[in-house]
């Protein structure tokens, strides 16, 4: 029998803001532990919450770039549980009427692209971290408080892979809307799942696993692709499911249960009283839709019809925003967006790939490769020192037209010198043109090589193929 | 000769200051002076900083010399040991806050501040406001300064019968239920509870968050006019504060009520409704007409189920908010904690009193998953009704005149055995609370030689109008109410 597996997910989201939540502290990562904080959320007697609007702003942008409805009217909620963490023992969350509902994301799937319905988007407060030391436990409040965007999908992912690809998906919306810096290692997006399998043909989901301690796509991805199976093991061999919460264990590439749904908390919702509803006029609404950026997949269709770009080429470069920006910024600069496609999609996405670094944090700028992309076109270097200059303009940055003049590094096209260096060669190897006569062509290119030593590497390599054919075929 | 300084109302000790008959240091000094002599007894405060008020007063002194000195410059004011003053400590009369002190000031406390007034000391309360006799204070005893085998009434015991019983001119008081109106009634001062959302609750250390309101407690109502116009108005720190203009509710004082129309709930006539409240409230009733009031019968039909609303709504929300009291970031915490669990097991179960205690437990079943719709729904919507009474009674009266409490202050012990006894006592007072209107109590004469308190409800926003009842109830009473 075949069995079916439906996966929802919970993402939490960092939102981009400057403050907390609730509070006037400053948001941020790697300060001293407790040095961010006020009575407020350090949840001190008496001290209450007020809104961050900022924070509403920036969850009613998510929610209309996935063309969600936005509610006219929400409001906050209690949601009461006992953990260190937890400056007031219950967070500020919304539970029945959240900021945003019923959404959709667009996938790319193997099988074609693929809608995933978002059930809602509500806001809520990030709890602090706790610490552990030899003999003693702490807890660092700084984190207590910060802005956390709840995304919620409708049970619509069927495998591993296409949860891993709504999340590169979500990720690029919301760094093109710039809600959220997305620092996945400063825990921007973190990530619960609901996994559940039911044989093929039953209508009914099956009984559902919740999977906590993903902090990576690929944990996700990885989780998921131990636990559907799993649990497709455990209905073959004639067992139930057990709805629990499970934890994902990274090291050892299992999932473990923590706790079944009899130790499942009780949160209490109940109305937050100190704080008002959210009340949103239509006309802020709109005023806030008027200012959306373009969004990716309308980016890459943009790309194939503005620059002529493939498809796959526009889907690569878009990925990430800021490599999309750097393309285009160089692309408006060069007379072929190709090649500076090109230069993105081979040179540059290999570097900052072995390098594992951010294209905003290297010295190249889009400018430099529109002047490489200049130098090229107008035949001026040979690819093998443009090579060489995009390497050194990613490790230090500066003005490839400026070195190509200084170092002399153009290239040789002068026919006549050309010729005379290709018929020196021709005449030191006679063994490999008289192995080209003999139809061993490959002999060819061990000349040209010869050429180009001679000319440093100067000399424009499709120059002397083009004179050394002709002075062979000539019979020299 | 000198006056006696502890027996003056805020308005004498501001004319005195003006005058440079006294100082704001000679003021606290003789409070201090009668605090020594008479609180031993009394038990209205739990904590003073003698020296920090004085250092106040002397600022206050050299602000008024300089003419910079605001509103209640100088004046000494009690503070309920809820709301958070920064450097001291905010016990809520609970032994799980013992060693903490507050790192900020509540809203109340900076707006009486900015207005020169000087903090003097800290009151007993009920532990977390919880209570109507004091009686459930951790940390000490508050007598009835009227009679000292007498209860204050609570949870603002202290403040109450710091003010009636000569050891402050003024005092802060909290009222979720009853909590500023029914002790002023059982000590003998004037005591209001503002509308909800008209006196910031930043700092407050809260019970029930949709309840809470901080007030003056007084010996005069036009005292109480004052500290108002002081501690009203919208705050950026507190969301459910209502930005409605503050009128100078002194000025608009009057010596008769015509043209007023005030309003007697035929519901409040109850059973266990002492022969002698009814008696002096029915005669402050009849004072009002004299003073030019029409007075007719109104009908506020579900308070019968106020009672039973406010204990869902008031303990659900204290579950909530008594959550934080966890050892974990200030106040006591046991020893040698096995895990988190452990931490709070035995914190909260030392730290907190039975009272407390009871309501959490009561708070915390009815928000449970399957009980909710059941309790907390329902109660919110009973609480709808019991607005839309009030909403019904004011489109025909300025105000309503009811007793404060169905009987005066009782014995220690009397009712600590049956807390339902205790909640019922509340039945006049937790419906201003659930409408979020304004009340006022005054005093209108003695039963069994304890004081009666005369209530007077007014529309939310509305506090000139009950302030105005009031105060020319009160010139008409005269001093000798006490008799």
């Amino acid at each position: 029998m075949n069995y079916l597996t439906s996966i929802g997910l919970e993402v939490h989201v960092q939102l981009r803001t400057r403050s907390k939540m609730f509070c006037g502290c400053a948001v941020g990562f790697g300060a001293e532990p407790n040095t961010q904080t006020c009575p407020v959320c350090l949840g001190y007697p008496g001290a209450m919450p007020t809104m961050n609007g900022e924070a509403v702003r920036l969850t009613v942008r998510t929610g209309l770039t996935i063309g969600a409805q936005i509610n006219a009217r929400s409001k906050f909620d209690r949601k009461s549980y006992f953990y260190p963490d937890m400056p007031k023992n219950y967070q500020i969350s919304q539970y029945d009427q959240p900021l945003c509902e019923h959404g959709s994301v667009q996938i790319d799937t193997p099988a074609g692209g693929k809608v995933v319905r978002i059930r809602r988007i509500h806001l809520e407060e990030d709890v602090a971290k706790n610490m552990h030391f030899a003999n003693a436990s702490g807890v660092d409040f700084n984190r207590a408080g910060t802005p956390l965007m709840e995304i919620v999908t409708q049970p619509d992912i069927t495998s591993a892979e296409e949860a891993f690809a709504f999340l590169v998906a979500l990720k690029q919306i919301l760094q093109y809307a710039e809600v959220s810096d997305c620092n996945l290692e400063e825990g921007n997006i973190r990530c619960d799942v609901n996994c559940s399998v039911r044989p093929e043909g039953q209508e009914q989901l099956g009984t559902k696993t919740e999977l906590k301690n993903l902090n990576t796509f690929k944990g996700v991805l990885n989780a998921l692709k131990y636990e559907a199976p799993r649990q497709v093991e455990v209905l073959r061999r004639g067992g139930t499911i057990v709805q629990e919460t499970r934890r994902w264990d990274g090291d050892a590439g299992i999932t473990t249960s923590m706790r079944t749904k009899e130790d499942a908390h009780d949160y209490r919702y109940f109305p937050e009283p100190d704080l008002m509803p959210v009340v949103l006029a239509p006309a802020q609404v709109e005023a806030w839709r008027a200012t959306l950026p373009e969004m990716p997949r309308a980016r890459r269709e943009r790309f194939v019809s503005e620059y002529g770009l493939p498809d796959y080429d526009a889907g690569v470069l878009v990925a990430d925003k800021v490599v999309a920006d750097f393309f285009e910024a160089a692309a408006r600069q060069a007379p072929n967006a190709k090649a500076v496609s090109n230069w993105m999609m081979t040179e540059m996405l290999r570097l900052l790939g072995e390098t594992e670094r951010d294209i905003r944090s290297v010295p190249i700028t889009p400018q430099a490769l529109a002047g490489l992309v200049r130098l090229t076109e107008a035949r001026t270097i040979n690819s093998n020192t443009a090579k060489e200059i995009f390497a050194e303009l990613f490790e230090k940055g500066g003005d490839p037209e400026a070195m190509v003049k200084q170092r002399g590094l153009g290239q040789v096209s002068d026919t006549g010198a050309i010729a005379a260096l290709v018929d020196e060669a021709i005449a030191e190897n006679a063994k490999s043109v008289e192995d080209y006569r003999k139809g061993k062509l490959a002999a060819a290119k061990f000349i040209v090589g010869q050429v180009m030593k001679r000319s440093k590497g100067k000399a424009d390599p499709q120059l002397v193929t083009k004179l050394l054919e002709e002075r062979l075929a000539a019979g020299a | 000769m000198t006056p006696d300084l502890t027996s003056l109302t805020v308005h004498g000790a501001l004319a005195l200051l003006e005058s440079k008959a006294c100082t704001a240091v000679d003021l606290v000094d003789a409070l201090v002076a009668a605090i020594a002599a008479r609180d031993p007894e009394l038990g209205a405060y739990v904590s003073l900083d003698a020296d920090g008020a004085r250092r106040e007063a002397e600022a206050a002194d050299k602000a008024r010399a300089a003419g910079t000195g605001g509103r209640l410059c100088g004046i000494p004011v009690a503070v309920k040991d809820v709301l958070n003053v920064r450097g001291q400590p905010c016990t809520c009369a609970s032994r799980i806050l013992q060693g903490y002190v507050a790192p900020y000031d509540a809203t109340a406390i900076a707006r009486l501040r900015a207005a020169g007034a000087v903090m003097l000391g800290r009151t007993n309360m009920d532990e977390f406001a919880m209570g109507g006799s004091t009686e459930n204070s951790a940390l000490k005893r508050t007598r009835n300064p009227r009679h000292p085998d007498y209860v204050p009434g609570g949870s603002s015991g202290g403040s109450a019968a710091a003010v009636a019983g000569g050891v402050a001119l003024c005092a802060l008081g909290t009222d979720t239920g009853g909590s500023i109106r029914q002790p002023a009634a059982f000590c003998g001062c004037v005591g209001l509870k503002p509308s909800y959302g008209r006196v910031s609750r930043y700092g407050l250390t809260a019970f029930a968050s949709s309840l809470d309101q901080v007030g003056p407690m007084t010996r005069t109502v036009r005292d109480a006019a004052l500290l108002q116009e002081v501690l009203g108005g919208v705050d950026p720190m507190d969301s459910t504060s209502v930005a409605a203009p503050v009128p100078a509710y002194t000025e608009r004082l009057t010596t008769d009520l015509r043209g007023m129309t005030l309003g007697v709930p035929r519901e409040y006539v109850v059973d266990g409704l002492d022969a002698g409240v009814e008696r002096a409230v029915r005669a402050a009733i009849e004072r009002c007409r004299e003073l030019g009031a029409r007075v007719i019968e109104v009908s506020l039909p579900h308070t019968r189920y106020a009672i039973a609303t406010y204990y869902v709504i008031a303990t659900a929300e204290a579950s909530a908010n008594l959550a934080r009291f966890d050892g974990v970031r200030y106040g006591q915490r046991c020893a040698d904690a096995a895990d988190p669990l452990d931490l709070y097991e035995r914190t909260r179960a030392a730290g907190f009193g039975p009272e407390v205690k009871r309501r959490i437990i009561l708070g915390t079943y009815v928000l449970s998953s399957g009980y909710y719709d059941a309790y907390y729904l329902s109660a919110q919507k009973v609480r709808t009704l019991i607005r839309r009474d009030f909403e019904q009674a004011f489109a025909q009266c300025d105000a309503l005149v009811t007793p404060c409490t169905p009987t005066p202050a009782y014995r220690f012990g009397e009712k600590t055995d049956d807390p339902l006894q205790m909640y019922l006592g509340d039945i006049f007072t937790v419906t201003a609370n659930l409408a979020g209107i304004c009340g006022l109590s005054v005093p209108c004469g003695v039963a069994g030689g304890l004081p009666v308190g005369l209530q007077i409800l007014g529309p939310a926003f509305k506090e000139e109008q009950i302030l105005r009842v009031g105060h020319a109830y009160e010139l008409a009473r005269g001093e000798g109410w006490l008799g």
